[in-house]
């Protein structure tokens, strides 16, 4: 029997989830590992953990709970993917990284090289996806019945430290306006202070190139990119980005992408709506002053 | 300590790659393949834990045709001390790949596995999970450091809000990510002087079964050509009409 399983870490990831099964057309329930939704579909698994253990701790149990779905779907993320691929592992499993389209519940599209190319990828059941919800029109999942569940986690890898989430700005998967730096914001203080002006002003995120994240000009949970985060806001600004494939791999999907360049000739012209040569240090501080809707 | 690195060719990932018009594979013509860069980083890691004492015998490993050769000599010139190429000329996936890895690694008992997070060619980042999964072995992904205790490893991980630190005890398989290290520069000279190392050439040990078969490729749809403006001015309202503000 085909029913789809979702697995959020958190209740925003569930938020994510409505478009994904609704596409996918298939009867649903969800796992909540942490957070106490009772929207999520038929049943509502809810875990109750207050921290995430590692993938090899957890994997094992969740394998023996999800071996009666057919599809079990996970918000694309380095977490999801850390511990879809463990339980694909062990159940043997075909698995769909990011997925971006579903044709049918055994046929999905997938991006490749860097979103160069698309794959059309055919997987039997029982199959793991991870999917990327800015593909999928939003859509809201059914309230359901909330079943309680516990979950003991085994032997493995132990955390000794971890970033916290940090409050205030947007998260980066999920904003609607990204504003998005690289080298040239040269140093932390002045990428902070000049874009993260102008994304708290329009109640967005800040973004960053590899270059700016590997001269420590900013953190590397703000890179976008290939190997960074894959966003799709409504406006992408990239101030002083020149473009590179591995970032526009992880820009395209934007509604309107906003060029700021010194150089006519950068790449980021190719991709982008609206395009301005000019210096982001004139640029930002003026935008931030006369865009209608900012706050000063 | 024994470390079983796993090393895949992947087509230039610096180049731009497009779909073949028949939609039937990617157009690779006049590119050149590479060692898959996290791959490289992960060769790269495993040198520097020998160079420090830390690890005695260095064993790269490929599956794939024999063009995979090539990557496999790189590999020996970088710093492994042996090579072995699994030959097949069968289309593969993370489980297929997963599945006859793991054989080896019963095989051959290393006491860590250190490869990339993901091919740049598939971008699919299963396969070290998938063989932690089959070894039972602990897993550490996304690496961005790798230290040595006694009997196992400190790996700070790359995570979606920052970074974790794990402890996981050994045998256990680390993935690694882009900040690890910058990969050494080997010249052809030294690729060739790597000629004596040597080069194993061995027939599968399980039947490499796929669970997922790609169809076809395509390229994506273009994105529309924007318009240029000249002042800040004609900026702020060229944004405002977009109506995402």
């Amino acid at each position: 029997m085909s029913r789809l399983l979702l697995i959020a870490f958190d209740e925003s990831d569930l938020n994510s989830c409505g478009g994904f099964a609704t596409a996918l057309g298939l009867p649903y329930d969800a796992l909540l590992l942490s957070g106490n939704s009772t929207v999520g579909g038929e049943k509502i698994f809810q875990a109750g953990l207050t921290a995430i253990p590692t993938a090899d701790t957890v994997a094992g149990l969740l394998a023996v709970f999800v071996h009666t779905y057919s599809h079990v779907a996970f918000v694309s993320s380095m977490r999801s993917k850390d511990l879809a691929a463990r339980i694909a592992g062990i159940l043997d499993a075909a698995m769909i990284t990011d997925a971006i389209g579903i044709e049918s519940p055994t046929t999905f599209l997938r991006p490749m090289v860097a979103g160069a190319v698309i794959a059309t990828v055919d997987a039997e059941p029982p199959v793991f996806i991870t999917f990327r919800p800015s593909n999928f029109a939003p859509a809201e999942l059914t309230a359901g019945t909330v079943v309680p569940m516990g979950i003991v986690p085994a032997p493995g890898s132990k955390i000794v430290k971890a970033s916290a989430k940090t409050a205030g700005r947007p998260d980066l998967s999920q904003a609607k306006i990204i504003v998005s730096g690289g080298k040239p914001l040269k140093d932390a203080a002045t990428f902070e202070t000049v874009l993260g002006g102008l994304a708290d002003a329009l109640g967005g995120a800040v973004g960053a190139t590899r270059a700016a994240v590997d001269t420590g000009i900013a953190p590397n949970e703000l890179q976008v990119g290939q190997t960074g985060k894959i966003v799709a806001p409504n406006l992408y600004i990239a101030a002083g980005i020149s473009g590179s494939t591995q970032h526009m791999a992880g820009i395209k999907d934007s509604k309107v992408i906003v060029a700021i360049n010194k150089d006519g000739d950068a790449p980021i012209f190719e991709v982008a709506d609206i395009g301005i040569v000019a210096d982001l240090f004139d640029v930002l501080p003026q935008l931030q002053a006369k865009l209608p809707g900012a706050r000063s | 300590m024994r470390i079983l690195i796993p090393i895949k060719r992947v087509v230039d990932p610096y180049a731009k790659v497009r779909a073949l018009p028949s939609g039937e594979g990617l157009d690779t013509a006049g590119l050149k393949f590479e060692i898959n860069p996290f791959d490289e980083i992960a060769l790269e890691e495993a040198v520097r834990m020998k160079e420090r004492g830390e690890a005695s015998e260095l064993i790269a490993i490929t599956i794939g045709g024999s063009e995979c050769e090539e990557q496999l000599r790189k590999s020996l010139a970088i710093g492994a001390d042996k090579a072995i190429l699994v030959e097949t000329t069968s289309a593969l996936d993370p489980s297929a790949v997963s599945t006859e890895l793991a054989a080896w690694a019963k095989e051959l008992q290393p006491d860590l596995i250190l490869m990339g997070k993901q091919g740049t060619e598939n971008d699919e980042n299963q396969t070290g999970q998938r063989l932690a999964a089959k070894l039972e072995w602990p897993q550490a992904t996304f690496a961005s450091k790798i230290e040595k205790l006694a009997s196992g490893f400190q790996v700070t991980r790359e995570t979606d809000l920052g970074e974790e630190v794990v402890e996981v005890a050994q045998p256990a398989v680390i993935t690694v990510d882009l900040r690890l290290n910058e990969p050494r520069y080997i010249a052809l000279p030294g690729i060739i002087k790597a000629r004596s190392k040597p080069l194993e050439r061995a027939t599968p040990k399980t039947a490499l079964t796929v669970k997922v078969k790609t169809r076809s490729y395509a390229n994506p749809p273009a994105r529309g050509a924007g318009i240029r403006v000249n002042s800040v001015d004609e900026l702020v309202a060229a944004i405002a009409a977009k109506g995402v503000l």
